[in-house]
């Protein structure tokens, strides 16, 4: 879809457009599901599990239903429905047994919300505790993953679970939900290679999403199975397709309807709490039920980002070429495989980083323990390991006595180097070195400008700087496709239906910029209509991964190409000239050679009608249609094929200062460059880059879930568990791209949503490396920790497994 | 019991019950859902509205301690369909993504604004520390500020290289 067009010739496109959406967001007017109510639309609530693991010996809703007001009353023993995207593993409610803490086990849907809360605080519910598995550690076989270990069984029935057959691979009778390998070259050849061999093992935690806007849906099932479902949710096709799994219902029975959604980052990507909705309308008597998760439901009924432990094994030259690395990646899934399948394989075929790994060897696990869920989160793995892998990359950069920048300048991907998965770069994939070096020069890499030297000094607190390498490919079928409907409407402006969604990205400006540049009219003619609907837009795949905008780009070109088409159709009867010989403006078509002989877009929106009545062609419409090109499934033996729609490219550099004293850190400055191909709406671009930068920062320093010994969650509140504020920014944010066309991209286009969370976490824990030693291996960085790194004061020598020099 | 109060301008008799908190009675009585939940527990300020001059949570004030209260939400910012220069500094700058903190935002920079015209950039993130935004990273909303004020000294931009 990539033609070379100069910016200068472009007119929308590479433009910092207005969002379309601005005005009913900055009014209120914007309506989300958590605004709507419907007539006769009762309020649900939720009883959830006090206890990470136990039997359900008992439930008793009769004070509950005998409360005034009470409509319906749903418990697990009666939904013998089971949900899961890749692995069919969970059901609506607990039965029988409770799997993590705040876990659903019942729900009430009642006249007002008062009233449904006041029904679950009256139901009883009778537990026996059991012993919880909350490490994946100790979930495994750590010897051998694929036989049983000792710790008790989280799904003792997997074997008998659906699951998506060619990319995932449960082990039954054991914990293990999904085992991933990729194998490239010959790893211990690669090693025997190496003059020097480090060893490191890296932790990260659970954090949670904070849309703004927690799950919302307002479901009604009415009578013959006709199901409505109102949701704050990121995919209508993927709830509506899951959902009809789950019942046995037909796809045309059931209607998603999406409006405008506060916050997604993933975890609202795939199926949440509408099943249960649905089954407290359909027991209501088909009345629309509402449940909104509070805050704290947010963070343990509803889905995180998986826990991540790893070690990673680098073996390089003395030259600095990096020869072999083996990666052994343990995803704490919690209770449910939901995404995080998924997240280990993505993150497997990437997890050798921006770099070329000649000898390399991947084993990820996803492992069920008694915890809340994991699910995709913004990055699918990617921030995880990037924090391992380029605080690894420091470590052999430090050991072998190189500068870690020119460390990774050396093995960074390029034209002809060969990926983890046996895909060729090309020089069309994108430029990280660039970005790598542009993002030092943004921080002024390895010296302290005069401003900085005097702060330092007048301050005492240490001046570190870093820069991080990061890419991510999309995570995704590879047969992923959208379709688009774009109408011309009866006054020459259009109208296009969409199934991916914005909830906030910014991709349908970037659709509409797009639209106008192949239709030349102006953007404001254009309108992306909010509010999906499965009943009268295209199918959309799921709005994840940072595909939307070359997917869904390249749709909306075809779509605005076939509008064209039958344009141009309509014109040549009606100019009486060949389709060759036309042309279009933003107001219709005109023949090349004689511009006077034209006819608007709008004399045709319709069909064309001759003076006489007689009319020809049919309403203006154009369908676009695209699907993923050339990518495979991989082999599950050695992981090889082509996974990639592209690999978007970047870097992080930040600098730092630290009291040595204290531990306390300050973040003077982080820099962004992204290779993003075509920057479609710059200012949108550097609203992404910032808003991932700063929720990357925040789980860098701040965030992440804190259990009990019992795996109760001990901080689901914004008190206990912060995100990042106004405050907390660093004093100067830079944003900057790299425009490396991608050949089937539109206009050259890849996507940046969740590039700009990866490289921050590792870019601060090796600034602060840099200036004062104290070696962090676990995320987030608290000034307590880097306090007792620097108490410590470990010797990188703890971690060489193999060193030339004798002494070691 | 019966409640009294003045929001934008327009005075709003209602029946409500002793509990029911400011946001709620705004969002559920009088309709205006243009102010957000998100937390409904005074930490993420999506709730924001001022009340007798003062940015306040919704949530932490009883619509009965708002009795005879002047109250100024989101709904009131645009004036005849035409949004307030506010509102359309926060349009030019990308001040705006899921958009669900931007009416709470929106309120505490309008009372920021009304004591302090020309706030400087420290003044403007400490009226918004208390307003969690996901989505932006805040930076594009402090530049609309600062724009609005004529302090921006350089428009931010995304530099190609």
């Amino acid at each position: 879809m990539y033609d070379q067009i100069d910016q200068k010739d472009l007119s929308f496109v590479g433009h910092d457009v207005p969002r379309i959406d601005a005005i009913e967001k900055l009014t209120g007017e914007a309506a989300y599901v958590s605004d709507m109510i419907l007539p006769g639309m009762l309020h649900a609530a939720v009883k959830r599990s006090p206890h990470a693991r136990a039997r359900i010996v008992r439930i008793d809703t009769s004070k509950a239903m005998a409360l005034p007001g009470v409509r319906s009353i749903v418990i697990g023993d009666e939904l013998d429905y089971r949900i899961g995207l890749y692995v069919v593993d969970k059901y609506i409610l607990a039965r029988e047994e409770v799997r993590h803490y705040g876990e659903a086990v019942a729900a009430v849907a009642a006249d007002t919300l008062i009233i449904a809360k006041e029904a679950v605080r009256l139901i009883e519910v009778e537990y026996e505790p059991l012993p919880a598995v909350l490490a994946p550690l100790d979930a495994i076989n750590i010897d051998d993953p694929a036989k049983p270990g000792k710790a008790p069984l989280v799904h003792p029935k997997l074997g008998e679970y659906d699951h998506v057959r060619n990319a995932f691979t449960p082990q039954p009778g054991t914990n293990v939900a999904n085992y991933t390998k990729f194998r490239k070259g010959d790893i211990d050849k690669g090693f025997a290679e190496a003059d020097w061999i480090v060893e490191r093992q890296y932790t990260n935690p659970s954090v949670q999403h904070v849309p703004m806007e927690t799950h919302v849906a307002i479901v009604q099932w009415q009578a013959g199975d006709r199901i409505t479902i109102w949701t704050s949710a990121q995919s209508p096709y993927a709830v509506r397709n899951l959902f009809c799994h789950s019942f046995k219902i037909p796809h045309k029975n059931v209607r998603v309807i999406i409006p405008y959604i506060g916050g997604g980052f993933g975890g609202k990507a795939g199926i949440g709490i509408e099943p249960l909705v649905a089954c407290l309308s359909r027991k209501a008597g088909g009345r629309p039920v509402k449940l909104q998760a509070t805050r704290e439901e947010e963070f343990s009924l509803l889905p995180c980002r998986s826990a991540l432990t790893y070690r990673i094994k680098t073996g390089v030259r003395k030259d600095g070429k990096i020869v072999a690395q083996k990666m052994t990646m343990y995803w704490d899934s919690g209770a449910y495989a939901d995404y995080a399948v998924n997240v280990t394989r993505a993150s497997g075929y990437s997890c050798t980083g921006p770099y070329e790994i000649p000898n390399a060897w991947v084993d990820a696990y996803t492992i069920y323990t008694n915890k809340p869920y994991g699910t995709a989160y913004r990055g699918f793995g990617h921030v995880e390991f990037s924090w391992g892998l380029e605080r690894q990359m420091d470590l052999a950069a430090r050991t072998i006595g190189m500068d870690p920048l020119e460390f990774r300048r050396l093995n960074t991907l390029k034209p002809g180097s060969v990926t983890l998965t046996g895909e060729r770069i090309t020089e069309h994939t994108g430029n990280v070195t660039k970005c790598i070096e542009e993002a030092a020069r943004g921080i002024h890499y390895g010296k302290l400008t005069k401003e900085e030297a005097a702060r330092q000094k007048k301050t005492g607190w240490k001046i570190g700087k870093s820069v991080a390498g990061l890419q991510k490919a999309p995570a995704m079928p590879p047969f992923t496709g959208t379709a688009i409907f774009l109408k011309m409407n009866e006054d020459g402006t259009a109208t296009a239906n969409v199934s991916l969604t914005d909830m906030g990205q910014g991709t349908y400006t970037s659709l509409a910029q797009m639209l106008a540049e192949r239709l030349r009219m102006p953007v404001e003619n254009i309108k992306i209509a909010f509010e999906c609907d499965t009943d009268r837009d295209p199918y959309d795949w799921q709005t994840v991964a940072s595909k939307g905008l070359l997917i869904a780009g390249n749709a909306a070109i075809l779509a605005a190409d076939d509008l064209l088409a039958n344009a141009y159709d309509m014109a040549g009867q009606i100019l009486r000239a060949l389709p060759c010989d036309l042309d279009h403006d933003g107001k219709g078509v005109f023949v090349r050679h004689n511009h006077e002989k034209k006819i608007s877009f709008a004399e045709m929106a319709a069909g064309y009608a001759y003076p006489d009545g007689n009319g020809i062609g049919g309403p203006l419409v154009g369908v676009g249609r695209y699907i993923a090109q050339g990518l495979t499934n991989l082999d599950k033996a050695t992981g090889q094929g082509n996974p990639a729609l592209d690999w978007t490219y970047g870097a992080h550099g930040l600098v730092a200062e630290i009291n040595e004293e204290t531990g306390e850190y300050n973040i003077l400055k982080v820099c962004s460059v992204f290779d993003v191909g075509k920057a479609i709406n710059p200012a949108e671009v550097r609203g992404q880059a910032v808003g991932g930068m700063i929720q990357g920062l925040g789980t860098a320093c701040c965030e992440g879930y804190i259990y009990d010994a019992e795996g109760r969650l001990l901080n689901p509140s914004f008190t206990d568990n912060k995100i990042f504020t106004a405050m907390d920014l660093p004093e100067v944010i830079e944003s900057a791209v790299v425009e490396t066309a991608q050949l089937d991209g539109p206009f050259g286009a890849r996507g940046v949503g969740e590039h700009s969370m990866i490289g921050v976490c590792a870019a601060l824990g090796n600034a602060i490396l840099q200036v004062t030693g104290a070696e962090l291996t676990h995320m987030p960085i608290r000034f307590e920790d880097v306090w007792r790194a620097l108490q410590t004061k470990q010797s990188p020598d703890a971690w060489i497994v193999k060193s030339p020099v004798k002494h070691l | 019991m019966k409640i009294t109060l003045t929001v934008n301008d327009q005075v709003y008799t209602r029946e409500c019950a002793p509990s029911k908190n400011l946001l709620h009675f705004l969002r559920e009585d009088i309709g205006l859902t243009g102010t957000k939940e998100g937390c409904g527990a005074g930490e993420c300020g999506a709730c924001t509205v001022i009340m007798d001059g003062k940015a306040v949570n919704a949530c932490l004030v009883l619509a009965a301690e708002a009795n005879g209260a002047q109250i100024r939400t989101v709904e009131g910012e645009a004036k005849d369909g035409i949004l307030s220069p506010l509102q359309q500094k926060f349009m030019e700058h990308h001040a705006v993504q899921c958009g669900f903190c931007t009416p709470g935002m929106l309120m505490s920079l309008r009372e920021l604004l009304e004591r302090n015209a020309k706030p400087g950039e420290h003044e403007i993130k400490q009226a918004i520390e208390g307003n969690f935004c996901r989505c932006t990273g805040y930076q594009q909303i402090i530049e609309a500020v600062l724009d609005l004020t004529g302090q921006l000294e350089h428009k931010g931009e995304l530099r190609h290289v």
